[in-house]
């Protein structure tokens, strides 16, 4: 990110730069005050509460790792983690082609296009409790929709959401139709590709297919990455579909780490033990983002190399 | 020439049946969306009786209007909207407020450190917000503020990162002159952030509001956790213990009239303001 200073002024005396930096300071201070209040400063307690075993009976009392070797011999905690994993591995990608390949159809110039586009986008601006209700009656074994419209074609639905089997597939289902956020930041990387440039390649004679691999994918490689590292944030963070839709169940079947998390520090009352887990999640986020971020060079494709060459 | 011409006649004609194709396959995707909404209002206007029929009627054969009456007054909406915009209202003021103030150091003034406290603040984009989870409620604990709307609308006034960042990236187009002109005529640059930037950041600031109605509206897990009393909850957390209930499936017609009232205010706005939705996000300049 480029942080212009902005244009060149000639030197300023020094009590005006001072006032400049006091006022700087001024408009600053909800920031400055809302990063120490509300990010560094819980984070330092967060890291140190997880240390401790502070809850509902014990004050605050150091505890080394005490926290951190219980999470990892619990295993539902292993659960939380596998479900969780399971989870983005598959509504990451699903999601991500699914918005692309709607990107694409929503980028034609075709008359009405712009309903389409409000249509796909719509499920973002309600998601929702409410509409986790709404799939907790879809899902319903007898009398929801998705058994019915089975039952039309001679398949017996499952038990959706109350099937260990199916829960958690239950809940990718719902993930997908709220892809219209991606799909919409899809399309405004594909806004930004030159038509000149698939005109040449078509002129030169490049197939569809060729196109969208050599020129689609590549230009559009930094917006696949945004998203990327924002499904991969956001699927470690799933929680009201999971809490609204299933509670966690049928027999943990759906306990997301978050879910998880949510027992421990609000549930059970486990301060100590709940920070524990939000700091294992955090390196976990943070590894994820540091090894999206350091694969970028292989695959993310900047405007400025094309421009370079 | 010839061979051009050809080209592009033929890929007329093969451009034609792709966009046919596109529409067949927009459409599929739009009936897949859209069904869930029908089945929700189908529900909402069935009898009692008709919810559970086997096969299910798609089409109520005689619609019960009157449940969206019933279930507004039932579930006592009226007191968790008016809790919900209450919370919705004081989270926009201080988002929009401290966005705008914020935004305005960090595109035009000089100061030590600046950019590293606009890093940092960028950074907390990924900050997985569980890890401030605990600390911040045991914080909002000691002070006395759990079960009051406190918790859920005073941290708005901070500013949020991702609208400081998109307040700024806009201030940075505005061009330079309209503030020296100002300057020279003595005022304050307290006064140009109120008087010369924040009347042109109309777009953006409608930008920031309706993305801000839409999340706290939306928003379940922290009402959920600040608020214990019933008459203080918001419109999502009153549903969400209906749907714990267990005589809500008796009354899922009732509870799906709910739902559907629920949803209206962000639908509403978005057909309202749908260039604003669409902006936010191609203003965050990801793209290039």
């Amino acid at each position: 990110m480029a942080v212009s200073t902005g244009a060149k002024k000639p030197k300023r005396r020094g009590w005006q730069a001072r006032a400049e930096a006091l006022n700087a300071y001024v408009f600053m201070s909800p920031v400055i005050l809302g990063l120490l209040l509300f990010t560094l400063g819980p984070m330092i307690i967060s890291l140190a509460l997880s240390f401790s075993d502070y809850n509902l009976l014990n004050d605050f009392q150091l505890i080394g790792f005490d926290n951190y070797t219980k999470l990892l011999n619990e295993e539902l905690f292993w659960q939380s983690l596998r479900i969780s994993a399971i989870y983005s591995v598959v509504s990451v990608p699903l999601g991500l082609t699914i918005a692309l390949f709607l990107a694409i159809l929503l980028n034609k110039k075709i008359r009405g296009i712009y309903v389409f586009r409000s249509m796909y986008y719509l499920p973002t601006v309600i998601s929702g409790v409410g509409v986790a209700m709404l799939w907790k009656w879809i899902f319903n074994v007898k009398h929801g929709i998705i058994n019915n419209v089975l039952g039309m074609i001679g398949v017996k639905g499952p038990n959706w959401l109350l099937d260990e089997q199916w829960a958690l597939f239950a809940l990718i289902i719902t993930s997908v139709w709220g892809v219209g956020g991606t799909m919409l930041i899809f399309l405004a990387g594909l806004q930004g590709i030159p038509y000149e440039l698939m005109e040449a390649a078509e002129i030169d004679g490049a197939n569809r297919w060729s196109q969208f691999r050599h020129i689609t994918l590549p230009l559009l490689s930094n917006v696949t990455f945004f998203n990327l590292v924002l499904g991969i944030i956001g699927a470690l963070q799933y929680f009201t579909d999971a809490f609204v839709i299933t509670g966690g169940g049928p027999n943990n079947a759906t306990l997301f780490i978050a879910v998880y998390l949510y027992r421990h520090a609000f549930q059970y009352l486990n301060f100590g033990y709940a920070a524990a887990i939000s700091w294992v999640l955090f390196l976990i986020v943070m590894l994820l983002t540091l090894l999206v971020f350091r694969s970028s060079p292989l695959w993310v494709f900047y405007e400025s190399e094309r421009k370079a060459k | 020439m010839q061979s051009i011409l050809r080209t592009i006649r033929t890929r007329s004609g093969q451009q034609r049946l792709i966009d046919i194709a596109s529409v067949i396959v927009l459409t599929a995707g739009a009936v897949i969306i859209l069904i869930p909404f029908f089945w929700m209002i189908s529900t909402a206007l069935k009898q009692n009786g008709d919810v559970f029929l086997v096969p299910p009627q798609w089409i109520p054969t005689n619609p019960k209007w009157e449940n969206f009456s019933i279930a507004f007054a039932q579930l006592k909406l009226d007191v968790y909207a008016f809790n919900t915009f209450f919370i919705v209202t004081a989270v926009m003021t201080g988002t929009l407020l401290s966005a705008s103030f914020a935004a305005y150091g960090f595109a035009r003034l000089q100061a030590p450190g600046r950019d590293t406290i606009f890093m940092l603040l960028l950074a907390t984009l990924m900050l997985p917000g569980a890890v401030t989870l605990v600390p911040t409620y045991l914080m909002f604990n000691t002070v006395g503020w759990i079960n009051t709307y406190l918790p859920l609308t005073v941290p708005a006034f901070f500013g949020s990162a991702y609208f400081v960042f998109l307040m700024r990236q806009f201030y940075i187009t505005i061009p330079r002159e309209l503030e020296e002109s100002a300057m020279i005529d003595g005022a304050s640059v307290y006064r140009i952030w109120w008087s010369i930037m924040l009347p042109l950041s109309g777009p953006v600031l409608a930008t920031i509001a309706v993305f801000t109605f839409v999340g706290t509206y939306n928003d379940f897990f922290n009402p959920l956790i600040y608020l214990s009393d019933e008459s203080k909850r918001t419109i999502a957390v009153a549903l969400s213990y209906l749907s714990g209930s267990p005589r809500s499936v008796a009354k899922m017609n009732l509870l799906m009239a709910a739902v559907t009232l629920s949803i209206i205010p962000p639908i509403l706005l978005f057909i309202g303001a749908q260039r604003y939705f669409v902006r936010g996000i191609v203003t965050t300049g990801i793209k290039g």
